[in-house]
């Protein structure tokens, strides 16, 4: 999406007040309110206006001193509750009794750039030999890329070539029902079911999922099994909340 | 038909918790509460005991609630703080003094002074632990050489001695109207009061430590009938108890002699079963009751207790803000591939197991201009591998037995680097459970066992399921046996630290 175009059905402060914050993050230090109101176009008042409000909500400070404007903490904290061992630490004992009831391996896992990267796991737990594979990745046609890649930003569904990737209008279903299936999960031959987890302010910080053989998940016609599909949202759920997000 | 729970209380340092587990070792329900910690002055750590017990009523009634017609809770198992002492009057029920919590350091000069008498060689070779103020005999002996007329009050049967378990036992069957007056053998073992060999009150350590008979409990089974809890409702029979620790073990299905957990939380408790069989240590690990099914023999265990594990990555945290939260600790660590040369000892207070030395103060050695915090985060988490290696070897050294695998649980599991750089450093696997809840769960299968809930400890094994295994790298593993040396020299340095100065 491209700077400066109005896009139908957007609201306009929100527009101005993230281009003033590209403007101040451009200029790699600070900024007077007419230099920002310059950059964007915008009369002097409209943009001390949306910097009143973003020093409010700490994603802009002003110097004391000089007045000028730079990018506030509360920005650079907006990024540093994704920390995956804190997910991971947050989320271990509800992915425990998810294993635990539902018989299957878990996995939570989070896009590290355009990898869908396996941050925790349980083993089946039938104590057979499993590796624990923290820290691998999962292609992004898994139930865990799915969920994630659909709520990721920019959706990568555009890409020509050989099916690495889901479809966009795949990626929009999953975002309309809450959860991904899909077939070959792991490896051939295996299924998997997963659902997003929130953070607090609903953004969609990782996905927890089961995997199994296709028949123990999906049905002849290829949709999950309810009882399953609903202890792997309600488990992801739970994360949410863990993470307080209030929803749901 | 409908289903049969257990109910489950862990009575801890600093939180009493009541759960329900059903057949499959699955926790159903939980609820939780904190209690105040007092400390009056340096170094003494105190709980309202009267505050614990109605914490244990209200959290117990409320997963009772919780469950409501679900199903028929069959039995009550109790795992609690270990050696916190509490003395009350039997006719009032109320306690002569807040609970003296087993942090408490109150008793060293009490101990200093014991220890120097000729016949003090008596409570190691009765006891099976050396004179230490970390049980709870020396504070049995504060109180009653504190309390005016306590001693007289004991010998009269008017005061009554118990450690946790004890303490709501006795109120759970009735308190001061017929309530019953017991421990189990696991937390009798923690007093320096009972021969560890017949498993009674010893009358020698009783004169040694000038403690009247007339107010201690009986000692029983970890596993068997101790009371009816009349005081919930539906009443509900006691059928097991255990400390903490034990009851850890007893949950993690460490049946078999060699089996050993470690529990990794503020501190770290690595029990590992040795049968039957009382093992005399030399090393540095403690001997202690590992449990006790009613009618059968006493099994043993080896202890090894390290003061500071996790504490010290909240220490990282609180004491010098380079992260936000616990877990963060990995996150910074990872920022680095080794400890770059760098070793954080955590002595804060002495250091326990191999070394039981109390003079110890921590130390970070070999600082130069290289090290950054992510190499600190890396020598903060690589200080528990190194400990926990420290009393795998002493326990080998007593014991002769192998250790196939060791379980794990506790927060710091969680911790990937940290489980692999014990896998590594002990060159074993190092497994962790599904059921996390390793202490009530131990407490749940004491009491379910009783009452054919699980018909044998063979039934208790099928519901142990390994949830992650960290596999040890053969060459990470010779290079860190390599490495060893300079823990141990970094150990040394805090030793001569915290020397006294002449």
């Amino acid at each position: 999406m491209a700077y400066g175009r109005a896009v139908p059905g957007s609201v306009q402060s929100i527009e101005r007040a993230a281009a003033i914050l590209r403007v101040v993050a451009g200029s790699g230090g600070t900024l007077g309110v007419t230099d920002i109101a310059e950059a964007v176009g915008l009369a002097k008042t409209t943009t001390h206006s949306l910097l009143r409000t973003l020093l409010l909500v700490g994603f802009v400070d002003q110097d004391r001193e000089t007045g000028r404007y730079a990018l506030g903490a509360g920005l650079l904290r907006l990024g540093s509750h994704l920390d995956v061992n804190e997910l991971r630490a947050r989320a271990s004992n509800w992915a425990d009794s998810l294993a635990a009831r539902s018989g299957h391996a878990v996995r939570l896992a989070t896009l590290a750039g355009d990898d869908v990267l396996v941050v925790h796991h349980v083993f089946r737990p039938d104590d057979s030999a499993q590796v624990l594979d923290v820290g691998a990745t999962v292609p992004a046609t898994s139930a865990l890329g799915r969920v994630l890649l659909a709520h990721s930003h920019p959706h990568t569904g555009h890409r020509s070539g050989p099916r690495t990737v889901p479809l966009a209008t795949e990626l929009a279903e999953v975002r309309a029902r809450g959860w991904a299936a899909a077939r070959g999960e792991v490896e051939p031959g295996m299924a998997g079911l997963a659902a997003p987890v929130r953070a607090a302010g609903g953004l969609v910080v990782a996905a927890l999922g089961v995997s199994g053989p296709v028949v123990t998940l999906l049905d002849a016609r290829g949709v999950p099994r309810s009882p399953v599909l609903a202890m792997v949202t309600d488990a992801a759920q739970s994360v949410s909340r863990e993470l307080g997000h209030g929803g749901g | 038909m409908a289903d049969r729970y257990v109910l489950a209380v862990d009575q801890g340092t600093t939180s009493t918790r009541s759960l329900v587990f059903d057949r499959g070792g699955r926790m159903v329900a939980v609820r939780q509460r904190e209690h105040r910690q007092f400390f009056p002055r340096p170094g003494w750590v105190e709980h309202d005991p009267m505050e614990i017990w109605a914490n244990t009523q209200r959290t117990a009634a409320q997963v009772l609630g919780d469950i409501g017609s679900a199903g028929d809770v069959v039995a009550l198992g109790i795992a609690n703080q270990r050696e916190t002492t509490v003395v009350w009057d039997r006719a009032t029920g109320r306690p002569v003094l807040r609970a003296l919590v087993w942090q408490d350091t109150r008793t060293a000069d009490l101990v200093t002074r014991l220890a120097a008498r000729p016949d003090a060689g008596l409570v190691a070779e009765r006891s099976g632990m050396a004179i230490a103020g970390y049980f709870s005999g020396p504070r049995l002996r504060w109180i009653l050489d504190s309390v005016p007329h306590a001693r007289e009050r004991a010998e009269r049967g008017e005061l009554l001695f118990g450690t946790m378990e004890t303490w709501l036992i006795w109120n759970l069957t009735g308190g001061p109207d017929g309530g019953v007056h017991v421990t189990d053998v696991t937390n009798a073992s923690r007093t320096l009061l009972m021969d560890v060999r017949t498993c009674r009150w010893d009358p020698d350590l009783l004169a040694f430590f000038g403690i009247p008979a007339a107010m201690l409990p009986e000692i029983k089974p970890s596993v068997g009938v101790l009371g009816t809890a009349t005081a919930l409702s539906p009443a509900i029979p006691i059928t097991g108890a255990l400390g903490d620790q034990q009851a850890a073990l007893f949950g993690q299905a460490c049946f078999a002699p060699g089996e050993a957990k470690c529990t990794y939380g503020t501190g770290s408790f690595l029990l590992q079963n040795t049968g039957e069989e009382l093992v005399r240590t030399r090393s540095g690990s403690i001997s202690t009751v590992a449990y006790q099914l009613a009618g059968e023999p006493v099994h043993y265990a080896l202890e090894g207790s390290v003061a500071v594990a996790g504490a010290l990555v909240q220490w990282l945290r609180d004491g010098l803000g380079l992260i936000g939260s616990a877990a963060e600790v990995e996150t910074l660590a990872r920022t680095v591939s080794d400890n770059g040369g760098c070793y954080v000892v955590p002595a804060f207070s002495g250091l326990l197991a191999p070394h039981w030395r109390g003079e110890a103060r921590g130390l970070v050695a070999g600082l130069t201009s290289y090290v950054t915090k992510g190499h600190l985060a890396r020598a903060v988490l690589e200080a528990t591998g190194w400990q926990t290696r420290d009393v795998v070897q002493a326990m080998a050294a007593d014991s002769g037995l192998s250790l196939p695998a060791l379980r794990v649980d506790g927060g710091m599991t969680t911790n990937n680097l940290l489980m692999q750089f014990i896998a590594d450093a002990l060159d074993t696997p190092v497994v962790r459970p599904m059921v996390g809840e390793t202490v009530s769960l131990g407490a749940a299968y004491a009491a379910g066992l009783a009452v054919g809930v699980w018909s044998d400890i063979e039934a208790l094994r099928r519901n142990w399921h390994r949830a992650a295994q960290w596999t040890p790298t053969p060459a990470r593993a010779q290079a860190l046996t390599r490495e060893y040396p300079q823990w141990e020299r970094a150990v040394e340095l805090s030793i001569a630290w915290g020397a006294p100065r002449d």
